[in-house]
């Protein structure tokens, strides 16, 4: 808060000082007036929202209904279903969205691999294919009967391969796979990281007999860690955010068997399909509550785990 | 690079066998390294090529099983005015493609496409156990649909237009923004940049309703603008993408232009920007693939104007009309795809820059 503080000296600076920080707020000026009329006014208006029976009709009279949205919520079983979907989704799609980089980024980063800028423009390349593009690609590649993927199990002898986006089960793994052209940006950030490991590290490593193991656990990933941190938690304020791959791949309706009815998803029905602005605004602040609980938690446990090198953070 | 050097300093001290041990292993264990990314790059990229391929064959061999990977048709002979199916008929003395000219239960007759003249060959076996000769035939016409069906060149209108103007907005207002906060002695600075930061983390679902019923209120709906004006409000992203980039540019050069009596705009303008173009760029061209990728926005603001809808909703609503024309809807995805792919292709090292500046330094 003692910057906040600082901010409200700006009329006791001397005449040159005060100038340029003026001249320096006008230009940041643009953000905030775009921040109070797109984002700050919107959210609390959203939360306003919650406490009323807003709708865009409007047949009732607006009233304030307390926490009437919120304990609705408690009792709405698709909601909770919804919930349930996006944290099974989760609990598939972080672990590999950070595993699945990492793992390529280490072997773009291997010594012995040749043409390796070919290799890293290459698997950057689909990250800038719109994604509704990369579904329609990756859609082919996973249907049952035509797609690669099957026709290569079934030409491996496997009898009943899955029927990916079609079965309850297996649509979860489908629409990792969906994803994965987005992997692209990470690779590149985990490689520009791992080259960034002081070599000296290795060279120790090595003296000290460390295997390939031993380093990587002990070296190269308290090295990473800051840069794991940040794709862990942008992955997880995505992952609860995760709706519009299902929303193209099934028109919204949340097949098979409601599988794939994200509570991003719900929300966006809510409040465009049932028209029922209050209800979506309260599970607008929710998920935002959530999002908001689980990254302080993230940044809270980061002094346990995430190593920054001798520097101190400027943000 | 650093590591290779550091093996090579160490090198000298091995004994003459281990290294002669070691030089037989580095080209074949460069060899397995290469071999496994060569493999793990093709599934990747398979999906692409799957659609490449399907999109140049017709709709028969897509329907039909048995046919080749890559678009082709069935090879035919014409013989005294008939078309005749060339298959491949195995004999004692190998396969040879042959003609089917008299279908039978158990033995069919067969005319040589080299020598029409001969007489029949008879095969004895089910002409239908036998496979098609196929040769290499791509069709250009399920472009040519779809470039009408999906009304392409008005798509791509909308989309170069929404990417063109949202460009030019996000560079204009990041730039200033970024300068600010780069730039200037500001009580408070620090507290200000944690706040834009902290905004990454926001929900957009938790401002969506409120934004949209206002615009349907001063009636932006079925317009381009919510798409376009939060664009000249700067974001998060590049601020910080930019900020990172200027801070690293020596103040000396600015202090010179100062004492000489240049104001902010002119120290902008001819000191700090030619030395950013790099991230310039690259906010520049992120921008413009953000807008080939935008879908939510333009779903829901243009959903009641379809001809001023930008490409990526114009495919999906394709899709979900030509869903069983698997090679249309293939030949509109590679219509999608193709422009930022070949902007990536010429820009590819903006791209990387861009990615590292924002993704590292964090």
């Amino acid at each position: 808060m003692n910057s906040f503080k600082e901010l409200l000296t700006i009329p006791r600076l001397k005449p040159i000082a005060r100038r340029e920080a003026l001249q320096g707020l006008a230009f940041i000026a643009i953000w905030f007036i775009g921040f109070f009329i797109f984002t700050l006014i919107p959210m609390l208006a959203t939360l306003a929202f919650s406490f009323s029976n807003i709708n865009l009709a409007q047949e009732e009279a607006l009233r304030f209904v307390g926490f009437g949205n919120y304990q609705k919520m408690l009792s709405d079983s698709s909601l909770h279903n919804a919930l349930g979907v996006t944290l099974k989704y989760a609990l598939i799609a972080l672990p590999v969205g950070l595993a699945v980089p990492f793992a390529v980024a280490v072997l773009l980063n291997n010594k012995h691999l040749r043409a390796k800028g070919f290799f890293r423009v290459m698997f950057y390349l689909p990250y800038v294919i719109p994604f509704v593009a990369g579904i329609f690609a990756w859609g082919g590649l996973l249907n049952p009967e035509q797609g690669w993927i099957n026709q290569t199990l079934e030409a491996l002898g496997v009898q009943n391969p899955p029927g990916w986006l079609n079965d309850p089960t297996w649509v979860y793994p489908s629409l990792v796979i969906l994803g994965l052209w987005g992997i692209g940006s990470a690779v590149i950030i985990y490689l520009a990281s791992l080259q960034g490991v002081p070599t000296e590290l290795y060279d120790a490593a090595k003296v000290d007999g460390a295997g390939w193991w031993a380093t990587m656990r002990n070296v190269t990933l308290p090295m990473m860690s800051p840069v794991i941190f940040y794709s862990l938690v942008l992955g997880i304020v995505g992952v609860f955010q995760y709706f519009l791959v299902p929303l193209v791949v099934t028109d919204g309706t949340g097949r098979p068997g409601g599988a794939t009815m994200f509570f991003n998803l719900y929300m966006y029905k809510t409040f465009f399909t049932f028209q029922n602005m209050s209800y979506g605004a309260a599970q607008a602040w929710v998920l935002f509550i959530l999002i908001l609980v689980v990254t302080i938690f993230l940044f809270w446990s980061s002094k346990y785990w995430v190593y920054y090198a001798g520097e101190t953070r400027e943000g | 690079m650093a590591t290779k050097q550091a093996n090579e300093t160490l090198a000298p001290t091995r004994t003459f066998s281990a290294r002669l041990a070691r030089g037989l292993r580095e080209p074949s264990r460069s060899f397995i390294i290469t071999f496994i990314v060569v493999v793990l790059l093709a599934f990747f990229l398979s999906p692409l090529l799957r659609i490449t391929l399907n999109s140049f064959k017709t709709p028969s061999q897509v329907a039909e099983l048995g046919t080749p990977l890559y678009p082709a048709k069935a090879r035919v002979v014409e013989y005294q005015g008939k078309e005749y199916e060339i298959y491949k008929v195995p004999f004692a003395e190998g396969v040879r493609e042959l003609a089917l000219y008299k279908k039978g239960r158990a033995t069919s007759e067969f005319i040589d496409p080299a020598n029409l003249d001969a007489p029949p060959i008879v095969w004895t076996g089910a002409w239908r156990s036998l496979d098609r000769a196929w040769e290499f035939a791509p069709t250009l016409t399920n472009y040519q649909q779809v470039w009408d069906l999906l009304n392409y060149p008005r798509l791509m209108f909308n989309t170069i237009a929404l990417a063109v103007i949202g460009t030019f907005g996000t560079l204009i207002s990041n730039i200033l923004v970024a300068y600010g906060f780069a730039r200037f002695r500001i009580p408070g600075k620090q507290l200000l940049f944690t706040i834009v930061i902290a905004t990454v983390f926001l929900p957009e679902a938790v401002t969506l309703i409120p934004t949209y019923t206002f615009y349907v209120k001063i009636g932006w709906i079925g317009t381009w603008l919510p798409l376009l004006v939060p664009a000249f409000f700067a974001n998060a992203f590049d601020i910080f993408l930019l900020r990172q980039f200027f801070l690293t540019i020596p103040r000396e050069m600015d202090e010179a232009a100062k004492v000489d009596g240049a104001g902010p705009f002119r120290i902008l303008r001819s000191v700090i920007l030619p030395q950013a173009w790099p991230a310039v760029i690259a906010v520049g061209i992120f921008h413009f693939v953000y807008a080939w990728n935008d879908y939510f926005a333009p779903l829901i603001y243009l959903s009641t104007r379809p001809d001023l809808q930008p490409i990526s909703v114009g495919l999906a609503r394709f899709n979900s009309i030509y869903g069983n024309k698997p090679e249309l809807t293939q030949a509109g995805t590679i219509l999608t795809l193709i422009i930022p792919v070949i902007i990536f292709i010429f820009m590819q090292k903006f791209f990387m820059q861009g990615v590292v500046i924002t993704g590292v330094d964090k």
